[in-house]
């Protein structure tokens, strides 16, 4: 029984373990760098009322999150070549995870934005501020702080969300896992699956403890 | 029209899908719901050593992704010759990783009622059960149903994953026409209008019950996606 464990856990294979890891870790910076962003975008424009846009958008975002991400990600990698867009399993990863996170953040942006204190944004009307001036100066600075807890839930949920890559032949964490119990799988399957869920808990969690500790210190001012 | 063809042609299939992606739904949802009351029980357990089994139970499960949980089931029940089908081990690792959330939803709903319910409740004598059973639950049940709602939306979405351990749900049909057809496009559209059919009424009325019964305290914690 030990002897299995460490064969399965030999070097070589936590190498390559770690490999996808990275991979991981990659796409997730990178789709939520980019979701954030469009996400700010996607929400401060609805929360504006731009005639035209923000119904686009609305219409966007309620289709956008109550899909499956993993049809997202396979929309991103075989459907998208049918509109001449072809894009390798990375980005096709970070397309339909980008996709789906901005729908979530925009909804967290609104949300901060609508609960920022209405006598503020009429001090600032009867000042002269434009709405965009409010929003620039006065909502958004607020909102931003609000969402940070629920932003990092969100983050959590697209590293663990990464996995559904394997779908599309990503060569991540989770993939890189069913490469090599494969190879033995009564052997490897339990040891090699322990210690890929060791990985995902352990920057999961240290994340979650982040933004228990920003919650705290935030939440409370 | 492409599209009267395929479900003229493949109606079958995709009914077929659509079926096991709400009947697995709503399966791990009455699984979920027994087994999250249970953890949010351990969790809130007067004694130290329980509550962080509870604690640690939901730590865990949060933390990691389902898809790894659904590989555990599937694959690595081999060693102990366990080989359940793609269904049964999609099904139990969706209660498994949903029962994680609930349980916090549940907690969530019951912390979040002042504590002068519960001193009220022994000032007029009544015991911990009857307090729990008359007060308490019946105004947690309010805060906790849209956050269910919410996780009912998840367990839809999050089915697709069975599609990768072989359990014939509707994504999975889905890639089968799209490959017997070629025409990826109109297929994969009618599946993405399978899964809106059943979550966005569902999002609406969770919309719809916040805002009727007050649970945006809990909307800002933890949401879980996927």
């Amino acid at each position: 029984m030990i002897e299995a464990w460490l064969e399965a856990l030999q070097p070589a294979h936590l190498n390559f373990l770690l490999q996808g890891f990275q991979i991981t870790l990659e796409v997730a910076l990178i789709s939520i760098a980019l979701s954030y962003a469009i996400g700010i975008l996607l929400g401060a424009t609805r929360y504006l009322g731009v005639p035209g846009l923000s119904p686009l958008f609305t219409v966007a975002v309620e289709i956008l999150r109550n899909l499956p991400i993993l049809y997202l990600l396979i929309f991103a990698r075989f459907v998208l070549p049918t509109f001449g867009i072809r894009l390798d399993p990375f980005w096709s990863a970070v397309v339909g995870l980008t996709a789906f996170e901005a729908a979530m953040i925009s909804e967290i942006v609104r949300a901060g934005l609508a609960s920022v204190d209405r006598g503020q944004i009429e001090a600032a009307t009867a000042s002269g501020l434009t709405r965009l001036q409010i929003l620039r100066y006065i909502a958004l600075p607020q909102a931003l702080v609000r969402m940070i807890p629920p932003t990092v839930s969100q983050f959590i949920s697209l590293l663990k969300d990464t996995s559904l890559a394997v779908a599309i032949s990503l060569p991540e964490l989770m993939h890189n896992a069913q490469i090599i119990y494969n190879g033995d799988p009564v052997k490897y399957v339990l040891p090699i699956l322990a210690a890929t869920a060791i990985l995902y808990f352990g920057v999961n969690f240290l994340l979650s403890q982040i933004a228990h500790v920003l919650e705290r210190r935030l939440l409370r001012t | 029209m492409v599209y009267l063809e395929l479900l003229r042609e493949y109606g079958g299939l995709f009914w077929s899908g659509f079926r096991t992606t709400l009947g697995v739904s709503v399966v791990s949802l009455l699984g979920s719901l027994i087994l999250g009351t249970l953890i949010a029980g351990l969790r809130m357990f007067p004694y130290a050593p329980v509550a962080a089994v509870g604690r640690a139970y939901v730590e865990f499960v949060r933390n990691i992704p389902l898809l790894l949980i659904a590989f555990f089931f599937y694959f690595g029940l081999a060693p102990f010759h366990i080989n359940l089908d793609g269904i049964v081990a999609g099904t139990l690792a969706l209660t498994i990783y949903t029962a994680a959330f609930i349980a916090e939803a549940i907690r969530a709903g019951i912390h979040s009622l002042p504590r002068g319910q519960w001193e009220a409740g022994y000032a007029t004598g009544l015991s911990y059960a009857q307090i729990l059973r008359y007060i308490i639950l019946p105004q947690a049940f309010r805060l906790v149903l849209p956050p269910l709602g919410n996780q009912f939306v998840n367990l839809v979405k999050n089915s697709s994953i069975l599609s990768l351990i072989a359990g014939p749900e509707l994504l999975y049909q889905g890639e089968a026409i799209a490959n017997m057809t070629f025409k990826t496009l109109p297929v994969y559209t009618l599946v993405a209008a399978f899964y809106l059919l059943l979550t966005i009424p569902l999002s609406q009325l969770v919309r719809y019950l916040e805002k009727r019964l007050g649970g945006k305290e809990l909307v800002l914690e933890r949401g879980e996606a996927a």
